[in-house]
């Protein structure tokens, strides 16, 4: 199993490498550190004694937020499909942003789409014998995670947009989408709670560590929305000229 | 947000900031205060059914959504040079005094997610959260209404 994992996590790191040294422009530094930090919380959470704590629900939502939470923030902010488009030769890139524009990757980049998807997931993870069914069996285990992985960073990136995906809606609407995300998987917390799921021990101590760690990250990718929309072009544009109008 | 009227756009651009900031603030100290600090409330104590769950998931959510909105506006305001002190505390004491208010009655009473204090007699406390919630939010719209007519302090 921790060779499934060594490999889901070098191989990205090594293409995401060999793309910055083929990059046509200047890549920031930090966004390498973004993506390589992101793999290293998923093998953080999928090897070592997070992954062996099985049955402990605090354990597994600590690795739950490193997968679902985390690691999608920082994959994010690496902006990957920027420096696909950016390292591969002219007309490759070309064909691939003509895929990032097509109606089924708009409609999976929506916000609300995305955010609805990432919480559908969850609800039939915790909702169903899924959970139960999965600390019994690595191999389910691994799905499970690759899962709540790729909603997780599906739904972020439709959040924060960075990557050249689709059309990009307005701040109010993906703050809006954000926070209904946010709150499903805060009512799924505390449900948890309330009726902790068969098999698991620590259920209020993981369920309150999965509802106070939410909303950090939650938090932390609002401000990272908000900081955007106030440096953004228009927003800068509209500010000087209300400020030259504004009496002195 | 024409260009044809600015004072106007940017004081309700103020007063967004102020309502969601105070909104988001009350949220933030109820949350600090009395769970974590106190430990007063409880995390959830079985008595709400599903409705108190959701609520309390909406207004968790809705609470820290408009803290981190609210302060961005409140950057742009100020680029803008448009923030006036009076207008923002009051729509700040109104959005704080409206979270008390819904706190306490909806979520305290109506749904009944968590009381004010275990173990004591509630009728007290209860009084007390409501009213500071109900003088506070009196408190930010005597403010805002001085603002509006520009009476001096």
């Amino acid at each position: 199993m921790n060779q499934a994992v060594g490999a889901a996590v070098l191989v990205p790191a090594a293409l995401y490498l060999a793309g910055v040294a083929r990059a046509r422009s200047p890549w920031s530094p930090g966004r390498t550190v973004a993506w390589l930090a992101g793999l290293g919380c998923l093998a953080v959470a999928l090897t070592g004694p997070l992954a062996a704590a099985h049955g402990d629900l605090r354990a597994h939502m600590a690795a739950h937020l490193l997968v679902g939470m985390v690691a999608p923030v920082l994959l994010v902010i690496a902006r990957p499909s920027t420096l696909l488009l950016r390292a591969l030769p002219v007309h490759a890139a070309r064909r691939v942003s003509r895929v990032l524009r097509t109606a089924p990757v708009r409609v999976l980049a929506d916000p609300f789409v995305a955010t609805g998807l990432n919480a559908a997931g969850l609800w039939t993870l915790y909702g169903t014998g899924l959970l139960t069914a999965m600390l019994h069996s690595p191999g389910l285990h691994l799905l499970v995670s690759a899962h709540v992985l790729l909603t997780g960073w599906l739904a972020t990136a439709a959040v924060l947009a960075l990557d050249p995906i689709g059309h990009r809606r307005g701040v109010v609407a993906r703050a809006v989408a954000l926070a209904a995300g946010a709150a499903a998987h805060d009512v799924l917390a505390k449900a948890l709670y309330a009726a902790p799921p068969a098999g698991v021990t620590e259920a209020e101590a993981g369920a309150q560590l999965m509802y106070h760690g939410g909303t950090v990250v939650h938090v932390l990718v609002a401000a990272l929305l908000w900081r955007q929309w106030y440096r953004s072009r228009a927003a800068v544009r509209d500010a000087d000229r209300a400020a030259l109008l504004a009496p002195a | 947000m024409t260009a044809a009227d600015p004072p106007r756009s940017d004081r309700r651009r103020l007063l967004v900031s102020g309502l969601l900031f105070g909104l988001g603030a009350a949220g933030a100290i109820d949350e600090i205060v009395f769970h974590q600090l106190l430990h007063w409330h409880h995390f959830y104590d079985r008595a709400g059914g599903a409705a108190a769950l959701v609520s309390d998931g909406l207004l968790h959510a809705a609470t820290w959504s408009a803290t981190v909105a609210g302060l961005a506006l409140l950057a742009d305001v100020r680029r803008r040079r448009a923030f006036t002190p009076r207008t923002w505390w009051g729509a700040v004491l109104v959005g704080a005094g409206a979270f008390q208010v819904w706190d306490g009655v909806v979520h305290h009473k109506l749904l009944r997610l968590h009381q004010v204090r275990y173990g004591v007699d509630l009728t007290g406390y209860d009084l007390a959260w409501i009213g500071a919630g109900v003088l506070v939010l009196l408190a930010g719209a005597l403010l805002l209404g001085r603002a509006r007519t520009g009476s001096t302090p």
